[in-house]
């Protein structure tokens, strides 16, 4: 263990799990965002925005996530341009967002989506019935009862984003994965305990992680 | 009810069983290799032999086959212990994987653009250095960029975690480091504009330069700022083989083989063989 008594590789693993906080934060937000929508577009009224949701989340589930990310570098900055920042890491930073946050956004949305479902149709129609607008019973009425149902799988496509983050690394940010390989190619003797205390640290922050939106979902469910 | 039960934990075990025989497996090939070291193991006909497979110039793997100067090496080497080409089973290896591999006997040799350094000497033997690398920059023809001085500023691209890397990180703090975990991307970026210069081993970056698509794009700057010794790693209790590895690459030295297997593949750039220094060969514990 005596790999981390060094400040330097402290520094580093440190900064690490820093960009891997920052990527689940920043990501998880856009993809709740871009998820709802999509779910809002797919049991819409108007077919091109159902086709268009229907589109998003067949090409981004079943696309690498690696794919996207190098897309993101190679596609939206290298060859469009797209620049998000002057800072190198910056720029990476908000590339790997965008492309963590489009792949997850199918996820949340299809998990919203099985959540209208649970709604009884009984409410929908209650909605038109009082004169409720599409939008209206939409977000006043199903949503709510729809995202209070899918907790519990939210909470799993949020695990699985804090771990996809670390292909973040392939386009250059130094997050943990990429730090470990650093701590591992200047300490080739540690090996093992350098991966294990990575592997650990995701382990120990995302158990808890688990059991909070468990409970979660217990205290929220809508008892019907 | 009960017969369901039944199976479901004959089901577990049977699953268990087999991670157990998994693991079980990889510790039975490590005894086995370890036990007579690299001489015995060259005795039964059969080497493996961990090598790059992204590095033109040096191992590059194209489809099944591998080429380059350190596969050339390997198969001096493998020469020299009495395998012949046929009974050399390449491996590809990563910087991460290097000492994993040597101490698990997955492979029994390393010949992968392997600096040696003291971290590593405590868990590996190293024979060599073959040849002395340097790290240097890999820039467009018409760059200004005529050293590590000239990177205010600039991006630079190397991979991540690499010593290279940490060497602009800590050094030549002014240059804005990019990092990619292989040169290819890197090379691309270069291409594209993206980044200024690339920073890797001389050596690495000449056999990128020399690549078909990029003939005449791309300049190798030619002043070294550090010092990168090639080794050839293999068991850490393994000295016999570490000083009878030395002896072969000695002997290849003396007969121009080394010479050959240099001409053959970094040497088509137009570069000279390199001497190789046989008063070097001292790093076996």
């Amino acid at each position: 263990m005596d790999v981390f008594s060094d400040p330097l590789n402290r520094d580093v693993y440190i900064t690490g799990f820093l960009w891997i906080l920052k990527l689940t934060v920043a990501g998880g937000a856009g993809a709740l965002v871009l998820g709802v929508l999509l779910a809002a577009m797919r049991v819409s009224p108007v077919p091109v925005l159902r086709g268009f949701g229907t589109a998003w989340v067949n090409i981004f589930r079943n696309t690498p996530l690696t794919l996207i990310i190098f897309f993101c570098y190679f596609g939206l900055f290298s060859t469009l341009g797209l620049s998000l920042a002057d800072d190198i890491d910056l720029n990476n930073f908000w590339l790997g967002v965008i492309g963590v946050a489009v792949y997850t956004a199918a996820f949340v949305c299809e998990a919203i989506r099985s959540g209208i479902n649970t709604v009884p149709p009984g409410q929908a129609e209650a909605a038109r019935a009082i004169g409720m607008t599409f939008l209206q019973t939409l977000t006043i009425v199903i949503l709510p009862q729809a995202g209070r149902a899918v907790i519990a799988p939210l909470g799993s496509i949020l695990i699985a984003l804090c771990k996809n983050t670390t292909i973040v690394g392939t386009i250059g940010l130094m997050e943990s994965s990429s730090a470990m390989k650093q701590l591992i190619n200047e300490n080739g003797d540690n090996v093992i305990p350098i991966f294990l205390v990575f592997a650990g640290t995701f382990a120990i922050v995302l158990i808890p992680t688990g059991y909070a939106f468990g409970w979660l979902a217990n205290r929220l469910a809508v008892k019907r | 009810m009960r017969i369901t039960r039944l199976a479901a934990t004959l089901g577990a075990l049977t699953m268990a069983l087999a991670v157990a025989a998994c693991g079980g497996d990889d510790e039975g090939t490590g005894s086995g290799s370890s036990a007579k070291g690299i001489e015995g193991k060259a005795a039964s006909g059969k080497l493996v032999i961990g090598v790059k497979a992204d590095q033109p110039g040096l191992g590059l793997q194209t489809g099944s086959t591998y080429a380059g100067f350190d596969i050339e090496i390997g198969k001096i080497i493998a020469k020299g212990l009495g395998v012949p080409d046929s009974g050399i089973e390449w491996k590809t290896t990563v910087s991460s994987n290097r000492e994993p591999y040597i101490q698990q006997g997955q492979v029994d040799l390393v010949v992968a653009t392997y600096t040696i350094n003291d971290e590593r000497k405590k868990v590996v033997n190293f024979a060599g250095p073959y040849y002395k690398a340097g790290q240097d920059l890999l820039v467009p023809t018409a760059s200004t960029i005529t050293g590590p001085e000239a990177l205010a500023g600039k991006r630079v691209c190397s991979v991540s975690g690499s010593t290279p890397a940490k060497r602009i990180q800590t050094d030549y703090k002014d240059a804005k480091l990019q990092q990619f975990d292989s040169y290819s991307k890197c090379v691309t970026a270069l291409a594209g504009g993206q980044v200024d210069a690339v920073t890797t081993d001389d050596i690495i970056l000449a056999g990128y330069a020399a690549q078909d698509q990029y003939a005449g794009k791309f300049k190798v700057v030619g002043k070294p700022f550090s010092e990168e010794p090639y080794g050839i790693g293999l068991k850490k209790d393994d000295s016999a083989g570490c000083n009878k590895i030395n002896d072969i690459l000695k002997a290849a030295a003396t007969d121009g083989s080394y010479k050959k297997a240099w001409d053959d593949t970094l040497g088509k750039s137009g570069t000279p063989a390199p001497e190789l220094d046989t008063a070097a060969l001292s790093n076996c514990s």
